[in-house]
């Protein structure tokens, strides 16, 4: 498990990925805001994961409060890069708020993504 | 004859880290108005759009300018004005100069980029945008109105 809080002279990062793989699936939680100033590091660290053929990786989104289009331009990035290499990629967790984004972007329809049970409606502020 | 209303200026560096002060500031202010939970969510990610863009423009320029978030708080409605200009506007002078929003064509959403002023017309009632001299963004979003309402705009994807 991979746990760290980034720092520079912005201050602390809003933003952390840990990687827990489970049998032959890469799983990633990613926990925090994902914006302009975090989504490059969210997108080095699914960049190290080497591609392999046929490989599947699961996202969970379940602890990610805040997103806005720089995120799901790493998570496009990233699918095709996966199914370029015939892998499958699960975003899964998604709060509704998080769900809508995937669903008015038209992204949904294309990629596998599954909202979290019973969809908590909403979070408090 | 002109609606009263506040008029709050938020000034950061064109610099990642502060979009979401920016983003923090629209909040307060949207709660303070009376928008609902999702309506804040959704001036958050408006807003953090028009500021991403501007701050992604001044890295082009290779200039660390500033980012002006203008919001004017009417009893109705929430006016945002983004500039990447790094100094003060007039905001009423502003609103008039700015034209009608250019249609995003998309025909895949896999292709990059335009998503984010995709996300701000859906997420606002109404967006315009002034390329001259710097970018500014210009959007308005009422209180207590059903998305889309007022839209007869069909969905790019739908």
């Amino acid at each position: 498990m991979i746990k760290n809080r980034e720092t520079d002279r912005g201050g602390v990062m809003n933003l952390q990925v840990e990687q827990v793989d489970k049998d032959l699936v890469h799983n990633f939680k990613i926990i925090g805001e994902i914006d302009i100033y975090t989504a490059p590091k969210l997108k080095e660290h699914l960049a190290r994961l080497e591609q392999a053929e046929g490989m599947e990786v699961e996202l969970d989104l379940s602890e990610v409060n805040y997103m806005d289009s720089t995120g799901l331009g790493v998570f496009v990035g990233f699918y095709k890069e996966i199914t370029a290499h015939n892998g499958k990629l699960v975003i899964k967790g998604l709060n509704q708020r998080l769900y809508r984004l995937f669903e008015i972007t038209g992204l949904s329809d294309i990629m596998q993504i599954e909202q979290v049970e019973g969809g908590e409606h909403d979070a408090s502020i | 004859m002109m609606q009263a209303f506040d008029y709050i200026e938020v000034k950061v560096p064109a610099k990642p880290q502060y979009v979401g002060v920016a983003r923090l500031a629209i909040s307060g202010l949207a709660s303070r108005i009376g928008f609902t939970y999702d309506e804040i969510e959704d001036l958050k990610i408006a807003a953090s759009e028009a500021v991403t863009n501007a701050v992604q423009h001044a890295y082009n320029d290779e200039n660390t300018g500033e980012v002006i978030l203008g919001c004017a708080l009417y009893e109705d409605r929430l006016e945002i004005v983004v500039t990447d200009h790094g100094r003060s506007f007039n905001f009423e002078e502003t609103k008039k100069k700015v034209g009608p929003y250019q249609e995003w064509n998309e025909d895949s959403p896999l292709r990059e980029g335009g998503l984010g002023l995709y996300l701000m017309e859906t997420l606002m009632d109404e967006v315009k945008i002034d390329h001259g001299e710097g970018v500014i963004v210009f959007m308005t979003k009422y209180l207590g109105r059903e998305r889309g309402e007022g839209h007869v705009k069909p969905t790019v994807f739908s």
